[in-house]
């Protein structure tokens, strides 16, 4: 059964898929946190307002997006930024944008509808009369929301955050239908060329194993460590 | 910044010249909700098993599907759909190996498709199974215990009809995720509804007409799965008892 695997095939091929998969599978993941973050803390701001258009609209796109298959809006946004490029910058022919920018753009747009759903949680777990209490010292939405609430609804949320985070780093691997280059789309194209596909796809599925436990299990640490008592 | 609308591309034949594009697509939904509704099946079945037994005093049961529940989720789809794909039959002794590799083409790629999503989901089914069991006050089981029933017997009849009652929220939407994660089977040659609005895509050069269209088909499907769910869960109401949902997350 494992009598023909070949360990060496992967050590051979490490370096390649460290240097050029997991980098740009983690520099993926990260700018995506950040921004799927400060998007998603936005349009839970907005689903929350008062202001009956913005919340609407925020509805809508938050359902929208939760609605269709991630592999459904990557092919959206690949052929649809191009296409924005050209109507932002007035330009005549749809605008070339690399495959990089292009996943940061699609999983920041996607990952925000998930995170604002989380955020609203946490503007909402925060007290009214803390709302209130803002209000009535003076201060106008943006300094209540900025000083009182956003503070203690991300800390309420950070476990949440990051375990959404580690789903969001396994989902990465979905730009494989584009034929980016990350952690598993090395991977594949190494197992192609030498036709070494069972090394190949076990030792992903074991890096990406290892990576997730290690995360869920300091996102478990950080929770008992920054649980507020009350 | 030019794009030519044509919206009634849907009514063109394919350039396959077995139907209208529109057909296609609605044929890719037929195998979106095939693959959907059969990886349920298993999901549903081997999720409350694992998950009653997180929860039964057995510890090396337990333990065993609580290793099962983070090795399913800390994988990535696509890479587990690769490894029922591409992996599993090379593992396979000889014979069955091959004689999987060598099914007629919708079901070569169909079957494994089907065992990874359902695999996949029955770790997320097992996670809010054991959390509706943990949800009951321990008064319901020792209850059962106290009637002199065996343990199988308390769940069957006293902890399990109230669960499957406080879960239902929950399972909607793992049911939703089932279907739209089914669109990950693309990557192995299923021809599901993205597949069939990429191909539509590729042959029409209509690319934002195709996906419009399967995108409202997946929210139609959605609203439907909402609406049947939501009349199920009246249905089975038990009058005086509301649920308390448990909360769901990632996708």
């Amino acid at each position: 059964m494992f009598g023909h695997f070949d360990y060496q095939e992967i050590l051979r091929n490490l370096p390649y898929l460290m240097k050029v998969g997991m980098t740009f599978t983690l520099t993926l993941t990260g700018l995506v946190v950040v921004g799927g973050v400060i998007f998603g803390t936005l349009l839970a701001m907005m689903r929350l307002s008062s202001i009956k258009p913005l919340s609407l609209l925020a509805t809508t796109y938050i359902n929208l997006m939760r609605s269709v298959p991630l592999v459904l809006v990557i092919f959206w946004f690949y052929f649809l930024v191009p296409y924005i490029g050209a109507w932002i910058t007035g330009a005549n022919q749809p605008v070339k944008v690399g495959a990089f920018l292009s996943s940061v753009i699609t999983f920041t747009m996607f990952e925000a509808a998930y995170y604002a759903e989380i955020m609203r949680a946490g503007i909402q777990s925060v007290a009214r009369g803390q709302v209130w209490a803002g209000y009535a010292l003076g201060l106008n939405y943006w300094q209540t929301m900025g000083k009182i609430v956003l503070p203690q609804a991300f800390r309420n949320m950070v476990p949440i955050l990051l375990t959404q985070t580690i789903v969001m780093f396994q989902d990465t691997s979905l730009v494989y239908v584009l034929s980016i280059t990350d952690f598993l789309g090395a991977a594949s194209k190494v197992a192609e060329r030498d036709g070494r596909l069972v090394e190949m796809y076990l030792f992903v599925a074991l890096v990406y194993f290892v990576m997730c436990i290690a995360g869920s299990y300091v996102v478990r640490r950080l929770q008992r460590r920054i649980a507020i008592i009350r | 910044m030019h794009y030519h609308w044509n919206w009634t591309i849907f009514w063109d034949m394919t350039p396959e010249g077995t139907g209208t594009y529109l057909h296609t697509l609605l044929v890719g939904l037929g195998w979106t909700l095939a693959t959907g509704l059969a990886a349920w099946v298993i999901a549903l079945v081997l999720g409350s098993i694992l998950g009653v037994v997180r929860t039964a005093p057995v510890k090396w049961a337990a333990a065993i599907a609580n290793a099962y529940v983070e090795v399913f989720r800390n994988i990535p789809l696509l890479v587990q759909m690769f490894l029922w794909y591409f992996v599993i039959p090379e593992l396979l002794p000889g014979n069955l190996g091959d004689s999987i590799k060598q099914m007629a083409p919708p079901w070569a790629s169909f079957v494994p498709a089907v065992l990874c999503l359902g695999f996949f989901t029955a770790a997320r089914v097992a996670e809010q199974v054991r959390a509706g069991i943990m949800a009951l006050p321990s008064g319901q089981r020792m209850a059962g215990t106290a009637l002199g029933l065996t343990l199988p017997q308390t769940y069957r009849y006293v902890l399990l009809p109230v669960v499957f009652r406080i879960i239902l929220p929950p399972l909607t939407s793992e049911f939703l995720n089932i279907i739209k994660n089914s669109s990950v089977a693309l990557t192995i040659g299923v021809v599901e509804l993205t597949a069939a609005a990429r191909a539509m895509q590729e042959f029409s050069f209509q690319v934002f007409e195709a996906f419009t269209a399967a995108t409202l088909i997946y929210i139609v499907v959605n609203i439907c799965v909402v609406f049947a769910m939501r009349w199920v869960e009246q249905r089975v109401a038990v009058p005086g008892f509301i649920g308390r949902a448990v909360a769901a997350g990632g996708h």
